[in-house]
């Protein structure tokens, strides 16, 4: 790594929040694994968590973000707090959905993350409008939205990515490359390659190493500052590789022996940024130091969330519709 | 009074919300050239294409972006073309648009209007004849309404784009052209029935263009000395039960009569909740399309009709044949 123009407060920051990611969704592994409070599937970004965290980094407060059923990354790099996460994923009161939604619904619109979806590439469309209503209101404001390599082979990916060019929508379309569509090696059932697709539409794309945060965050600092003022929509592939399986209790045996464990050996993104640091002279101590931060924080969020209630039996009725809702109306 | 057409109703309607609230705004395929039924007609001119947005023939993308629009802070009338098309968007509805308030634990709204132009037309054949709107009646999170004259298409538009609720509108093809007097300051509640025609001896229920079709019928009736009340639902989510209860205790008979296929239709909801809280005199009716498909020769299409004098019919076996 040339060190010349290394951030290395930049660099401390991007390590705490990736070891945050990663903190959270091993808490979260655990706490399903060990004690079965963790109820519904989870789709850990092991691996991954350069991506939110280098791209994340260059919005502002009022930005908007859409993600994917593997969003907590996306949504803690965000801002979003993790005690609310934490007790979401555990379907307690006080989760930031209310224990509605669960992992693949994790929302926070106080940080303007507008929604993890379960639907895979359901959010494409939903973010292109999110920016087409920015432009109606005059706001500058951009989304970011992210969606796996296997979501370009829906529908919407077309008609989301068309949408954006057509209107010219302030957008990043950022596709997270991490080979697979759950036990599917996505180059298998794609025709031609994604970011090709996304020229074809119009749109200036960039090609990137999603696991080298540093200069992924450069590059997506002249992307997001590009599309801010221009109000023209970019797209941004990310190839990366998901580390963990599919969902928390995927084995992922149909990954080629040993191949997780090399990636991991030499892509894992937080292992590649700790070895920068430590050459431009960051301690060790320092390092594990913020690791330790991370599980200590996400450790206090599995607390407060293993003490947390039920919700309220009721408000399985809340929040439905104002008119005809269920409170007053079911049958 | 003024009148005007169906259509024009409910564009007199857009049009004075626009006015008001520079947050709403349509977007669909060729509204700046009035839409395909003419229903947005000069609005270009007024509003510009910003706010009565083209839009490429990307369905689940119109429907998609109009609600992450409607998140973003505005408030979109969405249009589908046909009710048949929206099926192309049935994802971006059901399972994100209805739902996004409810798994957010409160945090979004979706004040949207989705037009779905419905129901059999002119020979259109059996993709674009369909009326769907069982269906949506059985998504919770939405608002559904089928408005069946000027009046209510104007009134019933002002309520569903002041709604904060995702209401799926659906207008019947086949009367954009009827005319008839809107007062403007008439104001309609989603769940409020319309009494279109009074009477004791038996309550015909209906919706849309079939709730006009009972008009006829309660009219033929009368010369026949059988009186029968007409309730016009205007809203089948919610539906005014209590009014559709009041009048079934007093007329003792209940016939329900709508152009969807009869299986599974709105009408077998009103005649079971209707059965399951009022005593009635005679068996409970409901009349229907078979459970075929829309053809496109005219006689083959009316194999599929609901029609006035079939709805009086059976009205009058329902008087005809009352146990002793
Ligand atoms: C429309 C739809 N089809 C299938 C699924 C099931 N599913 C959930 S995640 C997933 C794989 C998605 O792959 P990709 O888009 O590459 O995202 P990744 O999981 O790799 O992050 C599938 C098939 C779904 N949730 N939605
Ligand atoms: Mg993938």
């Amino acid at each position: 790594m040339n060190l010349t123009n290394f951030d290395q407060d930049a660099g401390l920051r991007r390590l705490h929040m990736m070891e945050r990611i990663r903190a959270f969704e091993e808490t979260a592994r655990r706490a399903a694994i060990d004690e079965e409070l963790v109820l519904g599937a989870i789709h850990l970004s092991i691996g991954q968590e350069a991506v939110a965290t280098g791209i994340i980094e260059n919005l502002r407060r009022d930005d908007y973000i859409l993600s994917t059923h593997r969003g907590h990354g996306h949504t803690l790099a965000k801002g979003a707090d993790a005690d609310a996460m934490m007790k979401e994923l555990l379907g307690r009161e006080g989760g930031c959905c209310g224990g509605k939604g669960g992992s693949m619904h994790i929302a926070d619109f106080g940080v303007r993350m507008l929604g993890a979806n379960g639907v895979v590439g359901a959010n494409i469309t939903i973010a292109a409008g999110a920016a087409h209503g920015i432009k109606l209101l005059g706001g500058d404001q951009i989304v970011v939205c992210f969606f796996g390599d296997g979501a370009s082979n829906r529908g919407p990916f077309l008609e989301g990515v068309n949408w954006a060019g057509v209107f010219n929508l302030p957008i990043l379309f950022v596709c997270e490359d991490n080979q697979y569509s759950a036990s599917t090696l996505t180059s298998d059932m794609t025709s031609g390659n994604i970011a090709d697709r996304a020229r074809a539409l119009g749109l200036r794309t960039t090609e990137a190493d999603g696991n080298d945060v540093t200069s992924l965050a450069a590059t997506a600092a002249e992307i997001t500052a590009r599309i801010r003022e221009t109000g023209t929509p970019e797209f941004l592939m990310a190839k990366t590789y998901r580390i963990s399986g599919h969902t928390y209790f995927d084995p992922a045996t149909y990954r080629p022996e040993g191949e997780a464990e090399r990636m991991q050996a030499t892509t894992c993104p937080i292992a590649r940024l700790r070895e920068t640091l430590a050459e431009a002279g960051v301690s060790t101590d320092e390092l594990d130091g913020l690791a330790q931060d991370a599980r200590a924080e996400m450790d206090r969020a599995l607390d407060a969330a293993r003490d947390a209630p039920w919700p309220a039996n009721e408000t399985a009725f809340a929040d439905v519709q104002d008119i005809g809702s269920p409170l007053k109306e079911a049958f | 009074m003024p009148v005007m057409s169906y259509a024009d109703a409910a564009k007199l309607a857009v049009a004075e919300a626009m006015r008001d609230d520079p947050t709403v705004w349509c977007v669909g395929e060729d509204l700046g050239r009035g839409g395909v039924f003419k229903q947005y007609t000069g609005l270009v001119e007024e509003f510009g294409p910003q706010r009565i947005s083209d839009a490429p023939i990307s369905e689940a993308a119109i429907m998609g972006a109009a609600f992450g629009a409607a998140m973003a802070g505005t408030r979109p009338i969405v249009e589908m073309r046909f009710a048949d098309f929206a099926l192309c968007a049935t994802d971006e509805l059901v399972n994100q648009i209805a739902k996004a308030r409810f798994m957010f634990g409160g945090q979004s709204r979706a004040p949207m209007v989705i037009r779905k132009p419905m129901g059999m037309w002119r020979s259109s054949a059996a993709q674009h004849s369909q009326s769907l709107e069982s269906w949506y009646t059985h998504i919770p999170g939405l608002v559904v309404c089928c408005p069946a004259t000027p009046q209510d298409n104007y009134s019933m538009m002002k309520a569903a784009i002041a709604c904060d609720d995702p209401v799926v509108y659906l207008e019947h093809k086949n009367i954009w052209a009827h005319e008839g007097e809107v007062d403007p300051t008439k104001a309609v509640d989603f769940g409020k029935a319309a009494l279109r025609r009074s009477g004791r001896d038996v309550t015909l229920v209906s919706w849309s263009q079939t709730a006009n079709l009972c008009v006829e019928a309660a009219d033929v009736l009368a010369r026949q000395g059988i009186g029968a009340e007409v309730i016009d639902l205007r809203s089948l989510w919610p539906w005014d039960k209590a009014e559709v209860f009041d009048s079934v205790r007093k007329t003792g008979r209940l016939l329900v009569a709508h152009e969807a296929v009869s299986v599974a239709g709105f009408g077998a909801e009103v005649v079971a909740t209707v059965a399951q809280n009022i005593p009635m005199k005679t068996l409970p009716k409901r009349l229907g399309s078979p459970r075929g498909l829309i053809a496109y020769a005219p006689n083959l299409e009316d194999q599929m009709r609901v029609t006035a004098p079939m709805i009086a019919r059976a009205a009058q076996e329902m008087m005809e044949n009352e146990p002793a």
